[in-house]
């Protein structure tokens, strides 16, 4: 009897959570700029995992006889460089650096993050220490901070993702601890500790998925944040270092070119804007539709 | 209001101690030895030996510290590992490029946003509200690195209406005008996009309001309404994102500054980092932390100022 009764509340939540996930897609899925944006977001994936087979050549293979060729011109989709290298080639492995660059850096910044903010929020005793760290740590203006701490590990793509890891975390810990201040005060955390419920066990089962929107959102906007530093820092000569084809360094290498191969600079510009815009909207359709004061009358 | 400055500028001081400790360690923790740097690999034992002991590197770390913190405050940030020159020098001479830079992409961009905000949201879903949604929009993402060098291809390639960089004459002079113009514009853009976006729903939820359909009801004139009634609720929102958005505009001066060429304290930052000249980093991060700081606490107090319903507890 009693597991029956277990067993029917289990199959209720679920239901419910897929109602709720259901909810969320569908409210996404009428917001044409988030469509737009996963429509890229899911090209970009696809360049990423197939760069080997989309690639019509070897992104590093010179060629200086077919250099600085236009859009089109020999076959080249997109035409090559001063050194002859084949920019589509180049523009596929591209997407594939941003994209594990991005993913890596949030995930790590999450991580941090999410630890720091679980316990300022949950601790009083750790909230002071941790949060006046995290103050510290915002007082670095935008993309400061990453550079602080790639003048300190040394100019490289790894030292690039360490950095952006680091900036990413008070950004995620601020918004974590908001969230744990309010539910731990609501009675089913009260209810927990007193039916002896340890607190690792309240923070990570209890606590941390009722915070798990708010980061979602965070994580997308922050992956495009990331993935314009980047490209800034490789601009820069402080991140991918040539000859990768890291979009930002292909827009560096191009600046000397402007005259006779502007398309050298303007197609990875293009490719930042749309990746950039695309996680942008994604990000503002995730926050709508995951808000849960918005009215639920469109399902 | 004076119990507030008086309290916020006490948090300033420790996190000015914050930040210099921060800056400090890191570079006292890269790898490296900077009297190898400065003596070359050549140089023997002793020599290195010699230069430890004259920048004090023998100390213990604290000491060195509050060494350090002591001639920062006496205005002295040390020597350059890569020219020798003074690092205050340096930044003297460059100081007033950036802050030219700044300020000017900073107006053109609250300028363009309150503007553009303010009709969009009066004039909603016309045509004017509908591009100036999708600019600002396109404004956020597009990379300002990208942007600036896009603009020197169409104006000074192919248009050669203006200068391809450099931003030496002085802002008053036609020349330095035209100087200022393109890179003002690319660190403006995102700037602007921002305020445009805040500023139209701001004012949109405003005009929505009880008290300003009061007003309507009431007769006073549609001018007075805006003017009046609205626009000094609707900017509370606007000078906050202002004052958030400050931090990005220093870091995106640091790259504008590199896309045109123009020699101010983020092209010297730069270097610096490429060439693990440690003096000049410390310098230049702390100076630009500084400045950040130091603007938040003015926005914070303005935000009082105009909003006496925050008090800030």
């Amino acid at each position: 009897m009693a597991t029956n009764v277990a067993a029917s509340e289990d199959v209720k939540k679920s239901t419910n959570k897929e109602k709720n996930t259901i909810v969320v897609v569908k409210r996404i899925l009428k917001n044409k700029l988030a469509v737009i944006g996963l429509i890229i977001i899911f090209i970009l994936f696809i360049m990423a995992i197939f760069a080997p087979v989309l690639q019509t050549q070897d992104p590093y293979q010179q060629s200086l006889t077919e250099a600085e060729l236009g859009i089109g011109e020999q076959g080249y989709i997109l035409g090559t460089d001063n050194y002859g290298r084949d920019i589509w080639s180049r523009m596929v492995h591209g997407a594939r650096i941003s994209l594990v660059v991005g993913i890596t850096s949030v995930s790590i910044g999450l991580i941090g993050g999410v630890l720091l903010g679980l316990l300022a929020g949950y601790y009083k005793k750790l909230d002071g220490i941790i949060m006046r760290v995290v103050d510290l740590l915002f007082a670095f203006p935008g993309i400061l901070l990453a550079m602080l701490i790639i003048a300190m590990l040394g100019t490289s793509l790894v030292n690039v993702v360490i950095a952006i890891s680091i900036w990413s975390i008070p950004g995620c810990a601020r918004i974590v601890r908001g969230s744990v201040l309010s539910i731990k005060k609501q009675e089913y955390i009260m209810a927990m500790r007193a039916v002896g419920a340890s607190n690792i066990r309240i923070l990570f089962k209890h606590i941390l998925p009722n915070c798990t929107a708010p980061v979602i959102v965070y994580a997308t906007m922050r992956m495009a944040t990331t993935i314009l530093s980047t490209s800034a820092l490789s601009f820069l000569g402080l991140g991918a270092q040539p000859p990768t084809p890291e979009w930002g360094a292909m827009i560096a290498a191009g600046q000397d070119f402007m005259w006779s191969a502007p398309h050298m600079s303007i197609i990875p510009g293009i490719a930042i804007m749309l990746t950039v815009f695309a996680f942008n909207v994604v990000g503002d359709g995730l926050r709508d539709a995951l808000d849960p004061n918005m009215e639920l009358s469109d399902n | 209001m004076i119990g507030l400055i008086i309290r916020r500028l006490f948090q300033l001081l420790f996190l000015l101690l914050g930040i210099s400790f921060l800056v400090f360690m890191s570079m006292h923790l890269a790898p490296g030895d900077p009297a190898q740097i400065i003596a070359g690999p050549t140089a023997s034992s002793s020599d290195l030996e010699a230069i430890r002991e004259d920048l004090g590197l023998n100390k213990p770390v604290m000491v060195q510290y509050v060494d350090y913190l002591g001639s920062i405050l006496q205005g002295d940030f040390g020597y350059s590992y890569q020219t020798n020159q003074s690092v205050s020098e340096a930044i003297l001479t460059r100081f007033p490029t950036t802050v030219k830079l700044a300020t000017a992409s900073m107006i053109l961009a609250i300028i363009i946003g309150i503007v553009a905000g303010m009709i969009s949201a009066m004039r909603q879903n016309s045509w004017i509200d509908v591009s100036s949604t999708t600019i600002s929009l396109a404004g956020v993402s597009i990379p300002n690195f990208w942007l600036g060098t896009m603009l020197i291809l169409l104006f000074s390639v192919n248009l050669q209406w203006l200068p391809v960089g450099g931003l030496t004459e002085p802002w008053y002079t036609v020349e330095g005008i035209k100087e200022l113009i393109l890179p003002a514009i690319t660190l403006g853009t995102a700037s602007a996009a921002l305020i445009t976006r805040m500023a139209r729903s701001s004012m949109l939820e405003v005009i929505q309001s009880d008290y300003v359909r009061t007003a309507r009801a009431k007769g006073v004139k549609r001018h007075s309404i805006t003017w009046v009634h609205a626009l000094r609720n609707a900017m509370i929102p606007v000078i906050t994102i202002i004052g958030i958005n400050f931090g990005s505009l220093l870091g995106g001066t640091i790259i504008t500054e590199q896309v045109f060429a123009i020699n101010g304290i983020g092209r010297l930052m730069i270097d610096a980092i490429a060439a693990r000249d440690f003096p000049v980093v410390q310098a230049t991060v702390l100076l630009v932390a500084g400045i950040f700081v130091v603007v938040n606490l003015i926005v914070d107090i303005i935000y009082a100022i105009i909003d006496p319903r925050i008090s800030y507890e």
